[in-house]
């Protein structure tokens, strides 16, 4: 069987005590949560470093709460947790359409959004999910704590804001009135990351979409935020031919690779084709129209 | 470099220095000589190597050893209790569930887990708790009738047991 | 222990003899208690890890393995240069080819063996994996069957004397090239298509590995090793390794599934071997499972074109030209005298005037293997190949696919019939399976719905296929592998309890061997099945015989089971005689006893026969005391098992994805001993087509790398892809095999592919113009071909 090589293992009983251990061991550290994506990549001798530091006992990262007008999500909250809450169903949608999705019930036990966030695989669908649903996440370092947009969390390729003696804490969802929430998925079996997806939200305004969110997974080297198409739905009428345009600008502004998942022309078409279901969907629900 | 790790596995309290980096699977297996758990993948596909941590199913060649230090395991060989076969065994054994028998374990830790939580599952639901586990034998048709022979059965025992 | 209702009666439990009879072995299975390969623990066993080339193709410039034994924990490093010093740097293969155990001068597949650490445990062992510096050279490879023969195709092969290009094994041939010829120039419609069976593999949930066990001091050779025939294997290592075998000892473990992988002997095995007999200790080895899928048995890769022609509303020639693709070492495992297998079944069930099939083979730089994954010897490849182009005759003929079928379907009276390729079918009544699938199906039903769901944009498919299988390889005179009879021994014995040990050559792999064989004795000599042990997989305790695979078990080693039971039935028969003072031949039976005809309260029970024949009373005239028989069987035919798969698919206009909503499988294997067995290979079968046919596949980018060394990437269906599979049954017993039975473990996975594939196209064809498509019918690749450019895996 693989496995990984040797490192030096420590437990965090804090989220202080985390982080002045990251100061301290500096940057052959990484935090584990879930694990997940962490030690397959160990295994594989992909990624190798001398010290752990567990934040699983860090509880208190572990929550799904309402306060001042956010959806807070701690950043130790696992995939299962997000499956179920059902206050987060009733704001944001789409986290249940998306975790029914990622990876297997098995792995959802142990999988966290924290990890899943700063591991920052293009692939992954909590990324295009919070850009969707216009996110911030909280990180923390020994200086304090700041609060960062998605768009400036994801920096690049499995690169994220979270500094090497930070760890991000909390993910936060801004709650609007009359939104609406989708995520679609292609996978070539379950359990498989995305061929291509795609997040949407939408908030109505007097009967035309007063806000949108449009984030991709899958399709670049870093999640694809679609500010193009949310651009073209603010204050129009929702209609097919309206969805259609936006996925039309989700299939231009995406830029896939071509792999064992796909052609390049396959993944923008399911793009496009994604865009348009989960508006569609998001939209539905906005107008409690779901069938 | 060793760190001592203590936990609860099927109940009984253990203790053991072990290198930080061995996975869950090989303490279970090599450590404690508790072999029904089984690899076959090392990516966390397959689910051959499901076990039991605080009662929620997870896949032990994905998690180390140390990570479980304070924590309560269980294993395919806690579901015996004292010469009685666990429902989910029995159910495996009635409706042909297994065939090589290496994803047994596994699936039945998964399954069991799914009952405890939901007592009278669809043929759906069991097919998505056990969507994380691959059987290269039965094409998963009578572990699904397995599920439901151990949920009807378990219901029916409730039932006389008022 | 606690029942519940509507139980089935007891006997109907519990059969003393054919049935559904519950499983012996789930016992200690779903206890955890099986014993796995890796749960053997042998005192002072190390542990070995192999490093593999990075490269598909590359000259090996040095190896150095200082960093590696300075390692504290590692005990020995072995590379291609310890092994020539035993002689063992290179081994037979199963096709008469040779095999690198560790790459010396070049490595010719991305993978391959270099060199094989020992030490103390698992972790440092792959520690010092990454100690091992090794130079390389890169060399172009070749991933291409076709391109593999180029003229200016680099040369594989070179360690091979006299070999120029990269021709595997010369062309074969099977039937009558002009009277082929003939039935094309005489057809009215004429099909072609080129069609490729890609790699995949058959990826067993536990991988591949070995503990070997040389005691220097009595030159013993103890291994413990899962694999599906561990008599051949004996041979094969005594052979290799220049050891006595009758001082060799083979114990297969449970084994978790083989499907084929578990049947050759792998690098790993030799370095094993090679490694307790240097280090005096038992030596462990277990691949991972990037090393199984990338290096040991690949299934299938068959790159073929074929031409298929009809006359009069009815298929009457087929025309078949194949490239096989064996990787950089010919191991594949058939028969010897049949380098491409039993595909020259490729005629299928039909009536043909003529057929004319012709297979070359190929080395690339890609890892060896062609083992048959859960396949009769390229059957699988024969029948999909038949099948798909059937569907295409039917769709330029215009014509219903089933009734192509039913038009052009050897007969029941034509039986037994020869085909234009020289196998002699025993017996079938194909129609009526054909309507039996049809009627689970609702067949004109499902077409209707096929027809609303097309006027409102839906797309969905029914596909059949129909095959005919040769399995329990087989007769002597006309096979064998590597010198060796393709026969099975049983050894039965009846002990004075009137219990009994009945001990085979097969060994199973989880299809049920403790209970179904147990149940053959039952039927055959009344005792119940629990009071039988079977004893399998240990060459000291076994007869010799060539295992499980190729659906042998039941036609060969059940036959034998059945044959040496009727032995001993007739012995008992003669003792009952003196026991009863009358003659034999007055001597009626019934399970479990004999009776004096005309005076049935007057008999024997079997249990009492065994009590006289080991007691201190007189035996019949010139009789040793005793129950029990001895059998080699050698099978007077293959048999023909056969069946009618119908499957509904439904494809996503827009993603293209492809869902599998229902399949029928109607087989007819002929007596089915523990049709609750029978009815699990089905289910497992047909999992894994469903799995070659959407998603299964080795594939190669241009340098070689493998891009499906995981099961990340090389996927496997999980219960989500798998429909509620609908089953049904006919019964044409097989007229040679004692039982009647033909054997089915294969016959699921060799159907369900070209239904699927049939299925997909069918779903596809009005609507997009797909006439074809290669497997995996992934949603990229159905997207393709629904954008009118299919592409071939690669």
């Amino acid at each position: 069987m693989q496995t990984p090589a040797a490192f030096e293992y420590e437990r965090a009983t804090s989220v202080d005590g985390a982080i002045a251990s990251l100061e301290r061991l500096g940057s052959e550290a990484r935090v584990i949560a879930g694990g997940h994506s962490l030690l397959p990549m160990m295994k594989l001798r992909l990624a190798n470093p001398e010290h752990l530091v567990d934040i699983n006992d860090l509880t208190e990262l572990s929550y799904i709460r309402e306060q001042e007008g956010e959806i807070r999500i701690g950043a130790m909250t696992r995939h299962v947790d997000l499956l179920r809450s059902d206050l987060l169903a009733q704001h944001f949608p789409l986290f249940r359409d998306a975790e029914t999705v990622i990876a297997d019930p098995v792995v959802r036990n142990r999988g966290t959004i924290g990890g899943s966030l700063c591991q920052a695989d293009a692939a992954e669908d909590l990324s295009a999910v919070c850009a969707a649903a216009k996110a911030s996440v909280v990180i923390r370092g020994s200086g304090g704590e700041r609060v960062v947009s998605m768009d400036g969390f994801h920096v690049g390729p499995f690169t994220t804001a979270v500094g090497a003696a930070e760890i991000l804490i909390e993910v936060r969802l801004p709650v609007r009135p009359d939104g609406g929430s989708a995520h679609e998925k292609v996978e070539r079996r379950a359990g498989d990351w995305a061929i291509a997806a795609a997040s949407a939200a939408v908030w109505m305004q007097d009967g035309t979409i007063g806000d949108a969110g449009i984030a991709l997974s899958a399709v670049g080297l870093t999640t694809i935020h679609v500010t193009r198409a949310e651009e073209l739905l603010r204050g129009k009428a929702p209609s097919d031919e309206l969805f259609a345009e936006a996925g039309a600008i989700a299939s231009e502004d995406c830029s896939p690779a071509s792999d064992g998942r796909g052609p390049i022309d396959y993944k923008r078409h399911l793009a496009g084709v994604l865009t348009q279901r989960a508006l569609r969907r998001a939209t539905a629900r906005a107008l409690h129209q779901e069938a | 470099m060793t760190i001592n790790v203590s936990m609860t596995v099927n109940g009984a309290q253990v203790s053991h220095d072990i290198e930080p980096r061995m996975l869950l699977v090989h303490f279970v297996r090599e450590t404690l000589e508790l072999t029904g758990t089984h690899w076959g993948c090392d990516t966390s596909n397959c689910g051959a190597c499901v076990v039991r941590i605080d009662g929620q199913p997870v896949k032990s060649c994905t998690i180390l050893a140390a990570m479980c230090d304070g924590h309560e395991v269980a294993t395919v060989e806690s579901l015996e209790v004292e010469g009685q076969l666990d429902p989910i065994q029995m159910g495996f054994h009635e409706r042909h569930a297994l065939q090589c028998g290496f994803c047994t374990p596994g699936m039945l830790m998964t399954t069991r887990a799914l009952l405890d939580e939901n007592p009278d599952p669809t043929d759906h639901e069991i097919r998505v708790a056990i969507s994380g586990a691959i059987c290269r034998c039965t094409g998963y048709k009578n572990i699904v009738s397995a599920v439901r022979w151990a949920a009807e059965h378990e219901a029916a025992t409730a039932n006389r047991e008022g | 222990m606690a029942t519940i209702e509507n139980l089935p009666s007891p006997s109907a439990e519990r059969p003393i003899g054919f049935g559904r009879l519950k499983r012996k072995e789930d016992a200690r299975f779903i206890r955890g208690q099986g014993t796995y390969l890796d749960d053997i623990r042998l005192p002072g066993m190390v542990h070995g890890a192999i490093l593999r080339s990075p490269y598909a193709h590359a000259r090996v410039v040095s190896i150095d393995t200082s960093r590696a034994l300075a390692h504290p924990n590692v005990a020995a490093v072995v590379t291609a240069k310890d092994l020539e010093t035993l002689g063992l740097a290179w081994m037979p293969t199963i096709s008469y080819d040779t095999q690198a155990v560790l790459a010396g001068d070049k490595v010719r597949f991305q993978g391959q063996e270099v060199a094989f650490v020992i030490a103390t445990d698992e972790y440092s062992a792959n520690d010092a994996l990454q100690l091992i510096d090794v130079e390389y050279e890169p060399l172009p490879a070749i991933v291409n069957a076709r391109k593999a023969l180029d003229p200016d195709a680099p040369l594989i092969r070179d360690d091979k004397a006299g070999q120029h290009d990269n021709l595997a094994s010369p062309t074969w041939e099977a039937g009558d090239e002009e009277a082929t010829n003939r039935a094309f120039a005489e057809a009215d419609t004429v099909v072609s298509r080129d069609i490729i069976y890609p790699r995949c593999h058959p990826a067993p949930l536990e991988t591949c590995g070995i503990i070997a066990d040389f005691n220097p001091q009595t030159g013993q050779l103890n291994i413990w090793n899962g694999n599906q025939a561990p008599h051949a294997h004996r041979t094969v290592y005594a052979h290799v390794a220049g050891l006595a075998e009758h001082m060799i000892r083979i114990r297969c473990s449970d084994i978790g599934g083989g499907f084929g992988n578990k049947v050759p002997v792998y690098p790993g095995y030799v370095c094993a071997i090679a490694g307790s007999i240097v280090a005096g200790v038992p030596v462990k080895w277990i691949e991972n499972r990037t090393e199984n899928l990338v290096s040991t048995g690949f299934a299938r890769d068959y790159v073929m074109r074929a031409e298929m022609c009809s006359k009069d509303g009815k298929i009457t020639g087929l025309r078949v030209d194949v490239i096989a693709d064996h990787g950089a070492f010919d191991s594949t495992a058939q028969p010897t005298k049949f380098p491409a297998g039993f595909f020259h079944i490729v005629c299928g069930s039909y009536d043909l005037q003529a057929s004319h099939v012709k297979v070359k083979a190929v080395y690339t730089n890609k890892a060896p293997g062609g083992v048959a994954y859960r396949c009769s010897f390229r059957i699988t490849e024969a029948v999909y190949l038949v099948e798909r182009m059937v569907d295409a005759l039917a769709l330029k003929m215009k014509a219903d696919p089933i009734d192509l079928r039913m038009r052009s379907f050897i007969a029941p009276g034509q039986f037994p019939y020869e085909t234009t390729t020289g196998w002699t079918y025993d017996s079938g009544n194909y129609a009526e399976t054909m309507k039996v699938a049809m009627d689970i199906a609702g067949y004109d039903d499902l077409r209707r719905e096929q027809r609303e769901k097309r006027e409102r944009g839906e797309l969905m498919g029914i596909g059949v296929a129909f095959f005919t299988e040769g399995v329990g390889a087989g007769p002597r005179k006309h096979m064998d592998i590597l010198g060796l009879a393709m026969n099975d021994g049983a050894d039965l014995r009846v002990h004075p309890s009137g219990k009994a040990v009945v001990s085979i050559s097969a060994q199973t792999q989880g299809q049920g061997h403790e209970t179904t064989f147990a149940q053959i004795v039952a039927e055959e000599l009344g005792i119940p099945p629990e009071d039988i042990e079977v004893r399998q997989g240990d060459t000291d305790k076994s007869p010799y015989g060539l295992g499980t695979y190729g659906s042998r078990s039941t036609p060969v080693s059940g036959a034998a089971v059945a044959v040496v039971s009727r032995k001993v039935r007739d012995k008992a028969r003669l003792i009952a005689a003196t026991m009863l003072e009358t003659r034999p031949e007055d001597l009626a039976w019934e399970k479990g006893r004999w009776y004096v005809k005309g005076d049935p309260e007057k008999g024997a029970m079997i249990e009492d026969i065994a009590v006289r024949a080991y007691g201190g009373e007189p035996m019949p005239e010139g009789m040793e005391g005793g129950l029990d028989a001895q059998v080699i069987y050698d099978p007077p035919n293959l048999t023909y098992p056969y069946g009618a798969y119908i499957a509904v698919v439904d494809v996503d206009p827009d993603t293209a994805q492809v869902t599998v909503r229902r399949f029928i499988a109607v087989d007819d294997c002929g007596v089915r001993i523990n049709p609750m067995i029978v009815d699990g290979q089905i289910h497992g079968g047909l999992a894994e087509g469903i799995g070659i046919a959407l998603m299964e596949l080795l594939s190669f980018d241009a340098e070689g790398n493998c891009l499906n060394s995981s099961f990340m990437d090389y996927l496997i269906p999980t219960a989500l892809e798998c429909p509620d599979f609908e089953l049904g049954e006919t019964v044409t017993p097989c007229p040679h095999h004692p039982l009647g039975a033909k054997g089915v473990g294969e016959s699921p996975n060799v159907g369900s592919p070209p239904a699927i594939v049939n299925a997909v196209i069918d779903a596809l064809y009005e609507t997009h113009g797909v006439d074809h498509i290669d497997m995996p019918c992934t949603p990229a690749r159905v997207w393709a071909a629904m954008q009118g450019r299919p592409e071939p895996p690669q």
